[in-house]
C-alpha cells in the first residue's frame, strides 16, 4: 500500500522537509530528505531528535561520512544514517520510513 | 607560627616578579613592597613604544588592585632612606617604618651621566622611567634636533624614540663603534650603515668636553677633537649604574665597581637580606637584562621554601630589533676566546652581517654576531646553550642556502632542558609535558605554558617543537578541512576564487569526493558568500546553510527560533521600539535585551518567521545576522554628542561601520565596538575590531575577544583619520576572511599567525604582500552587493517554501509547549510537560 504525502516540488534538493502523518489515530512527524544525486533519491526518518528532545531532524544538514549517507542533528550535531536511522556517535536511533517517488509524488510504502 | 614578614624595596620589573612569585608560592608570607615611582611596576623594556602611540597604562605589569587581591601591602611614591639591620627595619623618606624578617633589595639602576661640565642644565635629560619620557616629550615639543649620548642598546632605543617625536636624531658615542658590548667591529659597522640609512646621524669616537648654550639651537656640545654639534636637547644613555647607596649605608658588601654583592642564593653579606636584578653583582658581573633578573627573583623566593634553587649566572645572548634593524648577539660574540675561530659572512648589497665563532676543533659554537638578519639566531643559540656538536661545514649555519631553504637544527636534537622561551623560562620538557597534558596546538601550548607570550621571539621555534612532537606521537597534523576535501579552508578559498566556482556541487565534483558534510558545507557556504555574496537561500546554496543560516533565525532548544533585527550601534527610534513590542505581543515572543545593544525575541514558530519579518521590515528594520557567521554588532557609547568626556562622535562612526560591514560572511562571527574616549565604555578592546576615539582621530585595536577565552585586543594603529581607518579595517577583515580556518575567531587566528603583530601590520599598513588593493576591491564588492536577506526572502515564493512546519499540513508542532514565568512565556521543562500531559488526560 502507498500513501501520497506531498509533491517532489514541495521539497528542497539536498535538504530535509517535514510531513505530518496520521497512522492508527496517532500523529507522526516524518523528516523527508531529497537527494536527487543518489540512487534512492528520497529518504524518510522520524523527525523527533531523541538526544536533543525536539522535532527538528528535518532541519539538519545531509551529507556522507565514510560513504554512509547521514543527517546531522541541527541541535547537537550527532549524525544519523539515512538508511538505517542509527546514530553514529551514540546509542540512539530514528525510525526509518520507506519512501519512493511515483508520478512526481512522494509516497510512503508500507 | 606567625607569618614571615618580607619587605621588597623596589617595584621595577624584577621586584614585581619577586612579589608575584612569592605571593603565588606556598610560602606563608606577609609581603610589603615599597616603590619609589608613583606607579606600580611597568614594562621598561618597551618604554620607547610610548612614543609610538602606546599609553603608559599599556605598559603596566600590575595594578594596585591586583596587589590588593594578592594580599600584598603596596607603598608607592616613597623611597627607602635607611636600613637598620639590628632592629630589622627600614625607614622611608616619608618617615614610615616597616619591620622585616627577610629584606629584598630590588632597587635597580640609574642612568650614568658623564660628569661633563654643563651636563646639569635644562634639556639635558635621562632615559629610564615613564616620568623621564614625559620630560623628553615636553623638551622636544616644537624643536628640531635631539642628541642621544651613548650608542648602546638603550641609547639606540632612545634615538628611535626621538626620531618618532619628529626630531632629527643624533647618536654620540665615546667608543669607536655602536653596541660595542654585544657586537664585533664588522657587525657594529653594518649596524651603523643601516641606522644611518634610516636617517639617524651617528658620531663615534667623540668625547664630549663641554655643553654650552648654542647659537642656532638651545645647546652646543664641544668635543675633544675640536668639533661641535648644536642640538635642542640631550638625552644621556651612556650605561647604567646599580642603585647601591642604601646597601653601602647599611655596610653591606658591595662590588669593586659598585653593585650589591650576592652569592648563588642571591643573599647579600647579611643573611636576612637578598639583592636581585640590576642592583646586584655576582662574581663581578651585573646582569642588565630582564630574563636573568627574573631568574634571580625566583631563586631568592625559593630560599624561603623547601625547594631551593640557585642562580649561578645566566646567558646574556640577546636578539632584538633596533630602529627596525634585526640584531643578535650570542655568547662570545666577538670571538675573544683564545682558541676561537670565526666564519664571517658579509653582504653589503642587502646589508647583512653574520659572524659565527666556533672552537678550534670546529665542534662547538662559542658565540655569534648577527646584524640585518636574525633568522639563524634560534638555531645557533640552541647549539650554543645545549653544547650540541656542530655538523660538518658549520659555516652553512650562517650562509644563505642555495636552494632557498635555510638549514635548521632538527628540534629532536634538542635536549629536554633546552630553553625554548627565555622570557617565561619554558624548556622543551615543559612544552612536551603540556602536550602530554592534552595540548593539541601551538595556541594551546601558549596559553598553558605562557611560552612565546613575552617578547615573542621564540614563536617559530615553539611551533617547530610542537609540530614535531604532535607528528611524533601520531597526532596527524592534518589540516584537511574534512574527509571530503584534501584541502585547508584557505586553499578552498583560493581555489573557488581563482576558478570562479560558485556552487558546492561544482567544487566537490572537481576538487573533492562524496556528498559533503556539516563541516565542509557551511565552510564552503561561507566562502561562497564572502566571494560572491549571493543570497544564502539561492537554490544551489541553501543546502550549505547550517541550522541557523538555513532559516535565517536562531534555533532554540525546543526547535523554535529567536529573531534579532539589526539596531546599528544600538541607536533606535521610539517608534521602532514600539513596533518591537507590538510584534512580540502579537506572536507571543519572550523578549530580552542582548549584550550587543539590541533586542532578541524568542519562541517564534518556523511558519511565523516570514510574517514577523514583514512587520519588522515595514518598521524600517533589517536582518541582524545573529544567526550567521558574520558581523553581529558594532557597539557604541554615546560619544561626544552627549557625553561630557567624549572626544569624537562614536555613535555616528559605529553606525557607518556597522552599515559598511553588515552582511559580510566570515570564518566566524565578528564583533566590533567604537568608544568615544579612552574611558572605553563600549569595551572595544574585547572585540575583533575595536576603535577608540582620540583627540586626533581614532586608535584601531584588533583581534580581541570576550567569551570563553578572553583576549585583550592589540593596538594596531593610532590617530587614524576615518578614510584610513576604514581602509585598514577593509584590508584586515578580508585578510582574515581569506586566511583563517573555519570557525576560527580573529583572536585564535592571530595567536597562530606567524610573525604576529609586526607581520600583520606589515601586510595591512605597508602592503608587504602586494594584495591590499585586491583586499579592498573584494570588500567593496561585498559592500556593493549587500541585501537584507529577509527583505529579499519575504517577496520570493521559492524561498518562503521552506518556512512551513509541515509540507502537507497547517498544524503546529505539538511537542512545543510553553509555560509562563515572570509575565512571559518560556519552554516547559520535561517535568512540566509530563504534569501538563497528565492533566490533559484526566
Amino acid at each position: 500500500m502507498s500513501t501520497v504525502i506531498c509533491k517532489v516540488e514541495d521539497l528542497t534538493k539536498n535538504s530535509g522537509s517535514c510531513a505530518l502523518l496520521t497512522q492508527n489515530g496517532q500523529q507522526q512527524q516524518i523528516a523527508i530528505y531529497y537527494l536527487p544525486n543518489t540512487e534512492q533519491k528520497v529518504f524518510g526518518l522520524g523527525n523527533w531528535d531523541p538526544i536533543g528532545q525536539a522535532n527538528v531532524m528535518s532541519r539538519g544538514m545531509v551529507g556522507s561520512i565514510d560513504d554512509e549517507l547521514v543527517v546531522a542533528s541541527p541541535l547537537y550535531k550527532q549524525h544519523f544514517s539515512l538508511v538505517t536511522g542509527k546514530c553514529l556517535e551514540q546509542d540512539a536511533s530514528l525510525p526509518v520510513y520507506e519512501l519512493a517517488i511515483e508520478d512526481q509524488n512522494i509516497v510512503l510504502k508500507s | 607560627m606567625s607569618k614571615l614578614k618580607v619587605v621588597v624595596v623596589g617595584n621595577g620589573m624584577v621586584g614585581h616578579h619577586y612579589v608575584e612569585t612569592l605571593a603565588t608560592s606556598d610560602v606563608d608570607a606577609e609581603i610589603t613592597v615599597i616603590g619609589g615611582e608613583t606607579r606600580p611596576a611597568y614594562d621598561r623594556v618597551h618604554l620607547s613604544e610610548v612614543f609610538d602611540g602606546k599609553e603608559p597604562s599599556d605598559l603596566a605589569m600590575t595594578t594596585r588592585e591586583h596587589y590588593d587581591d594578592l594580599g600584598v601591602n603596596a607603598h608607592f611614591g616613597d623611597f627607602v632612606a635607611s636600613i637598620d639591620r639590628d632592629a630589622k627595619t627600614v625607614t622611608t623618606v616619608g618617615g614610615q617604618q616597616f619591620s622585616y624578617d627577610k629584606l629584598v633589595l630590588a632597587t635597580g639602576s640609574y642612568p650614568f651621566i658623564p660628569p661633563v661640565p654643563g651636563h646639569d642644565q635644562a634639556h639635558c635629560l635621562a632615559y629610564r622611567t615613564i616620568d623621564d619620557l614625559a620630560e623628553i616629550k615636553a623638551s622636544a615639543k616644537g624643536k628640531k634636533v635631539g642628541v642621544v649620548v651613548g650608542g648602546g642598546l638603550l641609547g639606540l632605543e632612545c634615538a628611535n624614540a626621538l626620531k618618532n617625536l619628529g626630531l632629527e636624531a643624533h647618536v654620540v658615542e665615546f667608543a669607536p663603534g655602536l653596541m660595542g658590548v654585544q657586537l664585533d667591529d664588522g657587525g657594529s659597522q653594518m649596524l651603523r650603515r643601516k641606522i644611518e640609512d634610516l636617517g639617524v646621524k651617528v658620531h663615534t669616537s667623540k668625547a664630549t668636553q663641554l655643553i654650552s648654550s648654542g647659537d642656532q639651537h638651545r645647546l652646543k656640545m664641544e668635543f675633544a677633537d675640536d668639533t661641535e654639534l648644536e642640538t635642542d636637547m640631550i638625552v644621556f644613555s651612556a650605561g647604567i649604574r646599580p642603585y647601591d647607596q642604601l646597601a653601602r649605608d647599611a655596610d653591606l658588601k658591595v662590588g669593586e665597581r659598585g653593585g650589591i654583592e650576592i652569592d648563588y642564593q642571591c643573599k647579600t653579606s647579611d643573611e636576612n637580606i637578598f639583592a636581585i636584578g640590576e642592583c646586584a653583582v655576582l662574581g663581578n658581573f651585573i646582569y642588565g637584562l630582564v630574563a636573568p633578573g627574573y631568574r634571580m627573583a625566583e631563586a631568592a623566593v625559593s630560599q624561603l621554601s623547601d625547594d631551593k634553587v640557585s642562580f649561578t649566572g645566566a646567558d646574556m645572548s640577546t636578539k632584538l630589533k633596533l630602529l627596525g634593524v634585526d640584531v643578535g648577539s650570542i655568547g662570545d660574540s666577538k670571538g675573544l676566546a683564545e682558541d676561537s675561530r670565526a666564519f664571517v659572512f658579509s653582504d653589503e648589497r642587502d646589508d647583512v652581517y653574520k659572524r659565527l665563532n666556533v672552537s678550534a676543533d670546529g665542534k662547538k659554537v662559542l658565540g655569534a654576531t648577527l646584524v640585518g638578519d636574525c633568522d639563524d639566531y634560534d638555531t645557533i643559540l640552541q647549539y650554543y646553550l645545549n653544547d650540541i656538536d656542530l655538523p660538518e661545514n658549520a659555516e652553512n649555519l650562517i650562509l644563505p642556502a642555495l636552494d632557498g631553504e635555510a638549514p635548521s637544527l632538527g628540534v629532536d636534537a634538542l635536549p629536554m632542558t633546552a630553553s625554548i622561551c627565555s622570557c617565561h623560562n619554558v624548556s622543551k620538557g615543559d612544552v612536551i609535558s603540556a602536550i602530554d597534558g592534552g595540548c593539541q596546538s601551538v595556541a594551546d601550548v601558549k596559553s598553558c605554558t605562557s611560552a612565546a607570550t613575552g617578547c615573542g621571539g621564540c614563536a617559530a621555534l615553539l611551533k617547530n617543537v610542537v609540530d614535531f612532537e604532535l607528528t611524533a606521537r601520531g597526532v596527524e597534523v592534518n589540516t584537511d578541512i574534512c574527509e571530503h576535501f584534501k584541502h585547508t579552508r584557505q586553499e578552498l578559498f583560493t581555489i573557488a576564487q581563482s576558478s570562479q566556482i560558485k556552487t558546492f556541487d561544482e567544487l566537490i565534483e572537481k576538487h573533492g569526493t562524496g556528498h559533503g558534510c556539516d563541516i565542509c558545507k557551511p565552510a564552503v557556504g561561507s566562502i561562497m558568500a564572502s566571494l560572491w555574496n549571493e543570497h544564502v537561500l539561492e537554490s544551489d546554496l541553501v543546502q550549505l546553510q547550517d541550522t541557523n543560516d538555513n532559516f535565517m533565525a536562531n534555533m532554540q532548544k525546543d526547535g523554535t527560533y529567536s529573531v534579532v533585527p539589526r539596531v546599528p550601534a544600538g541607536e533606535i527610534l521610539p517608534e521602532q521600539l514600539i513596533v518591537l513590542g507590538q510584534v512580540a505581543k502579537k506572536y507571543d515572543l519572550y523578549s530580552k535585551i542582548t549584550g550587543g545593544q539590541r533586542v532578541d525575541l524568542f519562541g517564534a514558530k518556523l511558519n511565523d518567521l516570514p510574517d514577523i519579518w514583514s512587520a519588522l521590515i515595514d518598521a524600517g528594520f533589517e536582518t541582524g545576522h545573529a544567526y550567521a557567521k558574520s558581523l553581529r554588532t558594532v557597539k557604541s557609547c554615546v560619544g561626544s554628542t552627549w557625553c561630557r568626556y567624549g572626544v569624537q562622535d562614536s555613535v555616528g562612526q559605529a553606525i557607518d561601520i556597522e552599515h559598511r560591514y553588515k552582511g559580510l560572511r566570515s570564518p566566524h562571527k565578528l564583533k566590533m565596538a567604537v568608544s568615544g574616549c579612552t574611558r572605553e565604555c563600549a569595551e572595544a578592546q574585547s572585540k575583533d575590531v575595536g576603535i577608540i576615539a582620540t583627540e586626533n582621530g581614532w586608535n584601531l585595536y584588533v583581534c580581541g575577544n570576550g567569551g570563553m577565552k578572553p583576549r585583550h585586543a592589540d593596538l594596531f594603529a593610532t590617530d587614524l583619520d576615518t578614510p584610513t581607518l576604514i581602509k585598514y579595517i577593509d584590508r584586515f577583515l578580508m585578510f582574515y576572511v581569506r586566511t583563517a580556518d573555519r570557525l576560527q575567531r580573529t583572536s585564535t587566528w592571530f595567536e597562530n599567525l606567524e610573525g604576529g603583530l609586526p607581520y600583520l601590520q606589515d601586510v595591512i599598513i605597508n602592503d608587504s604582500l602586494g594584495i591590499a588593493e585586491d583586499l579592498e576591491a573584494q570588500m567593496q564588492h561585498v559592500v556593493n552587493t549587500y541585501q537584507c536577506e529577509w527583505k529579499t526572502a519575504i517577496t520570493d515564493k521559492e524561498k518562503l517554501k521552506r518556512f512551513t512546519q509541515f509540507v502537507n499540513s497547517d498544524k503546529d508542532d505539538d511537542a512545543v509547549i510553553m509555560v509562563e514565568e515572570r509575565g512571559q512565556k518560556r519552554p516547559a521543562t520535561d517535568a512540566e510537560k509530563k504534569r501538563l500531559a497528565f492533566k490533559a488526560v484526566s
